[in-house]
Order: C-alpha cells, then sequence, then structure tokens
C-alpha cells in the first residue's frame, strides 16, 4: 500500500540529487540549471502527494503556480547564460563578477 | 497490487535518471535523461489522481522547458571537458553532504508524522473530474494569483527577447517617422545651372 511517506521520499531523494548536482557542477551553468529543475520536480511531487493525501486542491493549484514559474526562470537563465557564452566564449561561471556595479 | 508495482517502477525511473543527469559526461545525455525523469515524476503524479499537473509536466516541462535547455546545449559550443574539473576531486564530499541532507529530511517528516495521522489515508475519487474541480478554483479562488502568473509568464518573455536580441548592423530598414517628418522644402532644390555646368548635389 502506497502511502504519503513513499511518495515524500521519492522527493526527498529527487531534492538530494538536486541539490548534489548544484554542488559538484559549478562550473557548468547548464548543469546547475538542470539541478535546479531536479529540486522544482521534487517540490511538485511533494505538493501533488500532500494535495492527494490531504484532500485539498490548493496543493495543485500551487504546484501549477510553481511550474510557471521554473518554466520562466528557466528561460530568463538560459537567455543570461547565453549572452553570457556570447560575451565569453565559455560558460565557467566560477568568478562570474561581470553583471555588478 | 499493480498500484504498487507502478509506484516502484516510476520511483525508479524518475530517480535513476535524475542522477545520470549529474553524472553524465555529454549535456545532450544529461537533458535527455532529464526528460525520462520528468515523463516518470508524471507518471507518479498520475497514480495519485492529479492527471492534470501530470499533462503541465509533460506538456510545459518537457516540451517546453527540456526542449530549451536542449536547444541551448546543441547552439553553444561548449567545451564540455574544461568544465568538469574538480568534479571527482568534490565527488566524495558532495556525496557526503547529500545524504547528510537526506537524513535531515527524512528526520523532519518521521518528526512530523509521529503528529496527527496522515498516512495511509488515500482520499477517494471525487465526483468530479480533476480538471473540472481545479478550474473551478483556479478561476473563483484563486483568480489573483493566476492572473499573476500569467503577468511573470509576460515579463520573462520579454526579458529573454530583450536580454537576447540583437541588431544587424548591416541592414537598412525604413524609419517611417523620418520619411514622414520630410518636407517638400528640404526634399525638392530647384536650380537654374547655367549652360554646360553641372549640378552640385
Amino acid at each position: 500500500m502506497i502511502s504519503l511517506a513513499h511518495y515524500l521520499t521519492v522527493a526527498a531523494i529527487l531534492f538530494t540529487i538536486g541539490v548534489l548536482g548544484i554542488f559538484l557542477n559549478r562550473r557548468n551553468v547548464i548543469l546547475m540549471l538542470m539541478a535546479i529543475e531536479l529540486i522544482l520536480l521534487a517540490v511538485n511531487i511533494n505538493l501533488v502527494a500532500f494535495s492527494a493525501y490531504l484532500g485539498d486542491l490548493t496543493g495543485q493549484v500551487f504546484a501549477m503556480f510553481v511550474l510557471t514559474v521554473a518554466a520562466a526562470e528557466a528561460a530568463i537563465g538560459l537567455a543570461i547564460l547565453v549572452i553570457f557564452f556570447r560575451r565569453r566564449g565559455s560558460i565557467a561561471v566560477d568568478d562570474v563578477n561581470r553583471m555588478h556595479g | 497490487m499493480i498500484a504498487t508495482i507502478a509506484f516502484y517502477l516510476f520511483a525508479t525511473l524518475t530517480i535513476a535518471p535524475a542522477i545520470a543527469v549529474i553524472f553524465a559526461r555529454n549535456p545532450v545525455h544529461s537533458v535527455l535523461w532529464l526528460i525520462v525523469a520528468f515523463f516518470n515524476a508524471a507518471g507518479l503524479m498520475l497514480l495519485v489522481g492529479a492527471e492534470f499537473i501530470a499533462m503541465l509536466l509533460v506538456i510545459v516541462y518537457v516540451g517546453a522547458v527540456a526542449v530549451l535547455f536542449l536547444f541551448v546545449v546543441m547552439m553553444l559550443d561548449i567545451d564540455f571537458a574544461t568544465l568538469r574539473t574538480g568534479f571527482t576531486r568534490n565527488l566524495p564530499f558532495g556525496i557526503i553532504i547529500a545524504l547528510v541532507l537526506l537524513f535531515e529530511i527524512v528526520i523532519a517528516v518521521g518528526a512530523w508524522e509521529a503528529g496527527p495521522a496522515i498516512s495511509g489515508r488515500h482520499v477517494a475519487e471525487g465526483a468530479q473530474p480533476n480538471i473540472v474541480a481545479l478550474g473551478q478554483l483556479l478561476y473563483s479562488r484563486y483568480l489573483f494569483p493566476f492572473e499573476i502568473a500569467g503577468l511573470i509568464l509576460l515579463v520573462a518573455m520579454v526579458g529573454a527577447i530583450v536580454l537576447t536580441h540583437r541588431q544587424r548592423r548591416d541592414r537598412r530598414p525604413q524609419r517611417a517617422s523620418k520619411q514622414i517628418r520630410r518636407r517638400p522644402q528640404d526634399a525638392v532644390k530647384l536650380t537654374q545651372p547655367g549652360v554646360g555646368e553641372g549640378v552640385k548635389l
């Protein structure tokens, strides 16, 4: 019998994989963005699981908004990456400081 | 019974490609593994009856966001070999941090579950389909956040276009305001050149 705890475990493992991905790929912005998408997917699974097991549809509404914001953030992040790459010729971001000042 | 098998199948096929996303050498492979993870997460959501969110995940996340990632990965000529330096050096420490985080999350869920009973109660199928109920909620109680979400998407679209738009310098477009502003006295000049002389422009 699949309980809420199963879904929460899956979401927790996905979350930690996403965090691990950000930690390991600090030089590669595309992989960092993909790891952020994994984190957001884990949060969505959490929201939907809670919504189903508590019988409240608010969780799914919020999951939809999380999806919207994640898509917008991915678009802007990739746009910034593209123009960064145009200027620099590489996407090594360990010492990115060109946007401040 | 089949629901249990389906859950474990979807769960395994979500977590394993997620690990593959991070550890793949080729970034195109990473994006493809991410797509597999999204599909199976949509399957997980289907199992609890959230079919609208599941289809939204497939259409928006896979169809738009992952394809966008694929475009960018294939468009930029990136030297990924130099970007992987430090990967294996950080790996043990990274795995320790990830395990600690996972342990903390499990502890938090365990402490929370000791409270009022939530586990095991699976809500029955409602009288309405999922999407009808969501629509009713979204357009009545959550109308304002819904409109704000639309605005966020608009801002993101405008922002992405503004950031990446390039002007071509070798192009001479029409400039309608300049054409309209032209006056007859500037456009035509009457001269009386002598015989044999030319006209100076």
